[in-house]
């Protein structure tokens, strides 16, 4: 068996440790608790559809749902990219003193994250339900879009969290790519809306691709086409060769530089 | 039966940057690089430093603040890759590096527990297993719920010492660990090491007290600004470190 494949295996407790530790300091002293991770999402939903139920009516059918799902996909995007970035910085006291294998902390943060998506996205069914929204068979799908997006973002957290390390200006930098980014994904808007050369670059995105084939599965009954399937297996394909190539390439520096 | 190499040291060197190197931003980074003021200034921690550990040894490193102990520690660790040569270990390596490194300060005594079994490589039921002896070493009975952040030094050290030193690890780290509690405390320390080192487990013992040395140790290496001076049995090395 390789080496890293048994080092994997011995570090698997750890990452569950690390996942649980994630998610236990974050409702510490709550008195609803892990019940958090669902009522925050729901909670937000429920205040969301009603402002965006009488406000802004773009031309969009169930425009409530059509704004929430763009939200759990972004939202899930942000929220792992950036909390993977810092995770190496995070982990400085132990990788100083510890050998651990150094990607597991990346790894860990995308999986809590992982834990949150899984969340909102029963908060998203329960208003669905409640909007009187029909759940449509597709909708389990639903994973192939949400599973090509976790890759992409472990990619690109695995990138950034090595990038950090050396240069720390990447992380107020991706901060303001991330508010970019979202106004280049069809979140609020719906994309008829936009000039035919925005259309072009929001295409671009490829946080795009995921929404809107997971928006296909949830609102519109359809199946996503398989070019675009094909596209988001080679996008996140990609990000995550970048981010296992420029991690592995550094990872034996991050010592010296945190 | 003829003993077999559990630790190789072959030929390792650590060169490290110092500050004048290191860069926090990437603005920085490129002005410097532009005005040609990448300078190098080298540092070799360790230079051309080979040596044998047997297994059931028990191996002191000894030498003046910046010899090179810790690093030497680190590399053989796994936590520091060596610039030049290579380090081989086989066994499982049980780190007390630092006492406390792997603490969460937020969750309680008991959630760290299993926290710090992980890093050490344990899964949550061998943990378990060990988790009531983990509490009588440590003498913390009534505050295993208590977050670590309130505890005092004295405590976390107990707790981590305690965790780090479950089971029979192959190869043992300790970096001036026996220098945390109370006498009664170090005495419970040193009698569990040697009550691993009769179960064949192999020490690496850094330490300033030489007496303390020279009491668990059976053979020395003696590291001077990075090199190693010299190699051998403890007690002829440990009258010369006296008389230097």
């Amino acid at each position: 068996m390789p080496a890293y494949i048994q080092n994997f295996i011995r570090f698997r407790p750890l990452l569950s440790e690390l996942i649980a530790r994630d998610i236990k300091i974050k409702y510490r002293r709550s008195v609803l608790g892990v019940l958090w991770t669902l009522l925050n999402p729901l909670m937000m939903m429920i205040v969301l559809s009603i402002v965006f139920s009488n406000l802004f009516k773009f031309n969009v059918e169930n425009f409530p749902i059509y704004l929430l799902s763009g939200q759990v996909i972004f939202n899930f995007y942000s929220d792992s990219t950036n909390t993977a970035m810092n995770s190496i910085l995070g982990s400085a006291s132990l990788i100083k003193k510890v050998y651990i294998p150094k990607y597991l902390f990346v790894l860990s943060r995308i999986c809590s994250s992982v834990i949150n998506l899984a969340a909102s996205f029963s908060a998203l069914l329960l208003v669905m339900t409640a909007m009187r929204v029909e759940l449509h068979y597709t909708i389990v799908l639903a994973f192939v879009p949400i599973l090509l997006l976790v890759t992409f973002s472990l990619g690109v957290g695995l990138f950034l969290s090595a990038l950090v390390v050396k240069f720390r200006d990447v992380m107020h930098l991706y901060s303001v790519f991330v508010t970019a980014l979202m106004y280049l994904t069809p979140v609020i808007y719906p994309m008829s809306i936009l000039p035919s050369w925005m259309v072009t670059i929001v295409k671009l995105n490829p946080l795009t691709n995921y929404l809107t084939m997971f928006r296909n599965v949830m609102m519109n009954h359809t199946v996503f086409r398989i070019s675009d399937l094909l596209i988001g297996i080679l996008e996140a394909g990609i990000a995550m060769f970048i981010g296992l190539f420029v991690f592995y390439r550094n990872q034996d520096t991050f010592i010296l530089n945190l | 039966m003829e003993k077999s190499v559990i630790i190789k040291v072959d030929h390792v060197s650590m060169k490290f940057n110092l500050s004048s190197e290191k860069f926090d931003s990437f603005k920085e980074y490129v002005i410097k690089r532009i005005k040609g003021q990448v300078s190098i200034e080298e540092f070799w921690a360790l230079n051309d430093v080979s040596f044998e550990v047997y297994k059931g040894d028990s191996i002191g490193l000894i030498g003046l603040n910046g010899s090179g102990k810790s690093t030497m520690l680190k590399t053989i660790a796994g936590v520091l890759k060596p610039t030049k040569g290579s380090v081989t270990v086989s066994g499982s390596i049980a780190p007390l590096i630092e006492l406390g490194a792997g603490f969460d300060m937020d969750l309680t005594a008991r959630e760290n527990v299993f926290l710090n079994g992980a890093l050490l490589g344990y899964t949550r039921s061998e943990m378990q297993s060990y988790y009531d002896d983990i509490v009588d070493f440590s003498e913390l009975h009534n505050f295993m719920d208590v977050p670590v952040k309130n505890f005092s030094s004295g405590m976390v050290s107990r707790l981590a010492f305690a965790i780090a030193t479950i089971g029979i690890p192959d190869i043992l780290i300790v970096d001036e660990v026996l220098s945390v509690g109370d006498f009664q405390f170090q005495e419970k320390c040193e009698q569990r090491i040697q009550n691993m080192m009769e179960h064949g487990t192999t020490i690496l013992f850094v330490s300033h007290s030489i007496d303390q040395v020279q009491k668990i140790c059976s053979k020395i290496v003696w590291l001077e600004q990075g090199h190693m001076k010299c190699f051998g049995d403890a007690k002829v090395i440990c009258d010369e470190y006296r008389r230097s």
